[in-house]
Order: C-alpha cells, then structure tokens, then sequence
C-alpha cells in the first residue's frame, strides 16, 4: 500500500542566508545574495558575479569530529554536510548511533566533485608527487563523496544514491527519496543537493556565453528572470536538504510535519524534437508536468504557485508557454510564479533542493516570494500571463499546493507537486 | 635529534588524525596507533606523508610498514635521520 509522504526537516546554505531563520528572512524581503567576485575579474571571465554562501567552513566542526574536518576540503561536501545535519537535528533526530540506522537512506546530488580539489591532485600527479595525495583525496574526489559524508556521520542504512541530471538534480533527489518512502522501501529519506560553483565549472560556462555579464558593476541586478534585459545566469553554489518520512512513521514519534510531497515525475525529452543536450524538448517539458499532477491526483486550477527553472535566458520565454500549456491557464488566471534565482543565481544541481526549501516555507508561512530584478518584463511572457502573477512585492497568501519544476542539460526534467499538510 | 625529541614533535603529527587527545598526551613506545589511539587504518598514510614533511625524510614503503606504535614509528624517523646526516 503507497504511504503518505510528509517533509519533517529542512536545512539551507544558501547565497542570501544560511539556516532556515535567515534564509526565510532573506526570500521574504528580497535580498539578493548576488556578489561581485574580483577573482573573476583577474581571470578575465566576462562575468564577474556569483552568489556565494558566506560560510564559515569553521562551523563544520559543529557537525563532524576534528579528525573527519582536518584535511576536509571539498566545499559541496561542506556545504551538503551543513543542510543535512541542519535538516536531521530540525527533524528533531540527534546525530549519533551505534546502530545502523536501517530505516533511513538518503538521496544527495551534485553535478561534479569539487574541481580545485581534482586540481590539487592534477599538480601533484603531474608534478610526479602521487605519494604525498594521501587517504582524504579520493573520498572527496568521488562523485558520491557528499552522499558517504552524511550517511557516515548519521549512520544511515538504507538505499544511500547520489544522483546526477545537471539542474534537475535536486529536485530528482527529493522525488526518488519521495518513491522509496511511498512504496515503503524505506521509513526515512534524507535528501537534498550541493554544489560549489568554483571557477573552473564557471569558466567553461562563461566560455559558453550563458552568463550574465552586463551587470558586473551592479552585482544585485544582474539576476533578471523573465525580463527583456535577462542576459544569462548567474552562478551560484550552496545546498538544500530535507528529511522525508512516512506520515504514519512521523506521527508515531510526534515528528513536526512541514507540508507534504504528493508526488512529481522525471523523465528526458531524449534530445529530440527540439531538444538538445543544452535546450529542452518542450513536449518532454509539457509530458513531465502533465504526469506530475496525474501522479499527484492534483488539478491545474488547484496550483497556487509556480517556482519555476527560470534561469535569466532566452529559455526563460519558453518555459512559461509550456508551463501555459500544461495547466490550460493564461492572463489573471495563470498560477502566482516566482524564480528564486533573481535572488540567488542559479546553483545547478543545487537549485531544485534549495528552491523547494522555500517553496515549502512559502506554503508553511503563507507567502509569495517576490521576483527581484523584474522591473523590464518580457513581452513575450506579459502578453500570455497577468503581470499581477508574477509579484515583484512579497505577497502575503494562503499557499496550499505549489509545483516546483527544474529543467537541466541533457534535456533531463523534473517537477514536484508540493502541498499544505491536511490530517 | 633525540627520542624524546622526535616523540614530542610526533605527538603534534599524529594530533589531527586522534579525537583521543588524553591518550596522546601519555603515549609511549608501546602505544598502538590503531587500537589504542583509535587511528582510522587509512590515516597511517597521512600521518606518514606529514611525518615526512616535519622531519624533512624520506619514508620508503618498507619502513612505513613498520610505523604501527609510537616506538617504531620513532625508530623509523630516527633511522631517516641518521642517514640523512
């Protein structure tokens, strides 16, 4: 029998706040955590901002023992390591065990291992000093090295995945947790995202000409989703973890329950039909909203928001139309949308868990985040949807069910159907 | 340098990789890395590699096997030492 899946903790390192107080404080007024980055300048990339999380790597020895901080250097392992102790302990769970904790599994994605880790160990290869890497490199240096840091520390048991579909990532992470819960695989799953956007993933994207780069000198501008001025993302690193639980297996230990997954759906336009390893097929778009509302046994009309992919590019446009077309909804009757990227850029395989952290605080305080930066709106967007609905001004609101979709190279796609949890 | 030299400088080596700092402070040669001062097996390389570093050595496989208490480890260093001078 399916189980009801509920969201008991969340955590957040996030550009404009780390933990979830700040993090709040920030989406709910505005704050861009948009900053210029002078490194960027010396290496002459075109664009010269990012958001970066003003983290304390000190504050890991909160988390992990001296011995696992000394020699830790892989910054989305720091950052994923800090979300999910966060969402553990808000879960109201401590950290140690002697047990395996069987019941749990955890589900943690990143795009790469940190580069100016791999750096580290390219020189001294090169420079025939293999013998002095030592015993942390490799750990770090896997792909699954975020994913074995958390479940290593919280002794989880059960399915551990780090998962991989470039921007859809995160929000992949969350739904594959959701499926192992509702067909009872597992009681509990910690999900979640990280990702360090240092500057060699950064260059080759600036080298992509995908970036903004017309707003150097106005750092806090430079985030435009669906305006005409929209001249490419921004970068920006940082991680988001939730703990998923069966609603009885919560219930049981008096958990406090957030909201609710109703489901979602993944799927790939196969790089066909228009879509290609770095454009999306729209009717793969379309498809993957379509079935996560049917897996969800939700409504178009019962949609309240839309946190969009919404990078600041041309695809931008796009996205809106197929959102449009999935639900059959236009002008004063399309959903309220935001994109949190105004705020913060765009953090990859990052973004789906950091965007649905506060798409659920948006449901749990009953707001609409304001779109910043959206004073030149599209046409091409304006002439299809109310500017009304995409509120540059927090709204204060009842949000009961909100789809939270990211869209990723590859032509990968992932929406979740997030709602109000009702007894 | 002498034993209790080298021991001294050894105790800040090993430091990092030991959450049992009461232990360290009382270490001897017959104190066990592994079991007694509760090194993660992979660290022993770590350790080596700084070792190597501090004493400005060369630590070849064969002696490193050897490294597994903190007597050893010290006969290790000292040899190193030795030839270096």
């Amino acid at each position: 029998m399916s189980k009801r899946v509920v969201v008991t903790g969340m955590g957040v390192v996030a550009p404009n706040g780390i933990g979830i107080p700040a993090f709040l404080h920030a989406i709910q007024n505005g704050i861009s955590g948009i900053k210029f980055m002078p490194r960027y300048q010396e290496l002459n990339f075109s664009c010269q901002v990012a958001g970066m999380p003003a983290f304390n790597w000190e504050s890991l020895k909160n988390y992990i023992s001296e011995v696992t901080y000394h020699g830790l250097k892989g910054t989305n392992i720091g950052y994923g390591l800090a979300a999910a102790m966060d969402a553990w302990a808000d879960s109201g769970m401590g950290y140690e065990t002697d047990e395996p904790r069987w019941e749990t599994g955890c589900i943690f994605g990143n795009s790469i291992a940190d580069t100016e880790a791999m750096k580290n160990v390219i020189s001294r290869v090169d420079n025939k000093e293999a013998k002095k890497l030592g015993s942390r490199v490799v750990e770090q240096a896997m792909n699954s090295g975020v994913t074995s840091y958390i479940a290593g520390r919280l002794g989880l048991g059960n399915k551990v995945i780090t998962n991989s579909a470039a921007c859809a990532t995160g929000t992949q992470a969350i739904l594959m947790g959701y499926e192992y819960v509702k067909h009872g695989y597992a009681k509990r799953m910690l999900v979640g995202s990280a990702e360090h956007v240092d500057t060699y993933v950064y260059g080759a994207f600036d080298s992509m000409r995908v970036l903004s780069r017309k707003f150097n000198d106005h750092p806090e501008k430079a985030s435009r989703p669906m305006s005409i001025t929209a001249g490419g993302f921004v970068p920006g690193s940082g991680a988001g973890a939730l703990v998923l639980e069966d609603l009885d297996f919560a219930l049981e230990r008096g958990a406090h329950i957030y909201a609710e997954v109703l489901g979602g759906s993944t799927n790939s336009g196969g790089q066909r039909q228009g879509g290609t390893m770095t454009a999306a097929n729209v009717t793969g778009v379309k498809r993957c909203i379509d079935e996560a509302m049917v897996n969800s046994k939700i409504t178009a009309d019962q949609i309240d928001l839309i946190s969009g992919h919404l990078t600041a590019t041309n695809a931008d446009r796009q996205e809106i139309q197929t959102w449009s077309r999935a639900l059959d909804r236009t002008g004063d009757n399309f959903p309220l949308t935001n994109s949190l990227k105004s705020m913060i850029g765009h953090s990859l395989s990052a973004a789906g868990s950091i965007e649905t952290v506060a798409s659920i605080l948006q449901i749990v305080h009953g707001f609409v985040h304001p779109n910043i930066n959206f004073e030149d709106p599209n046409p091409e967007i304006t002439n299809l949807v109310s500017l009304d609905k995409l509120p540059v001004k927090m709204i204060k609101k009842e949000v009961n069910i909100v789809a939270k979709a990211n869209f990723g190279f590859g032509d990968v796609n992932a929406c979740l159907i997030l709602s109000k949890y009702e007894k | 340098m002498t034993r209790p030299e080298i021991l001294s400088e050894l105790k800040k080596v090993i430091s990092p990789y030991t959450t049992n700092k009461e232990m360290l402070a009382s270490i001897d040669d017959h104190t066990d890395l592994i079991k007694d001062l509760k090194i993660n097996s992979a660290n022993l390389v770590d350790i080596i590699i700084d070792a190597e570093a501090k004493y400005d050595i060369e630590i070849d496989y064969d002696s490193a096997d050897k490294m597994v208490n903190v007597g050893t480890c010290i006969d290790v260093i000292s040899e190193k030492l030795n030839q270096k001078a």
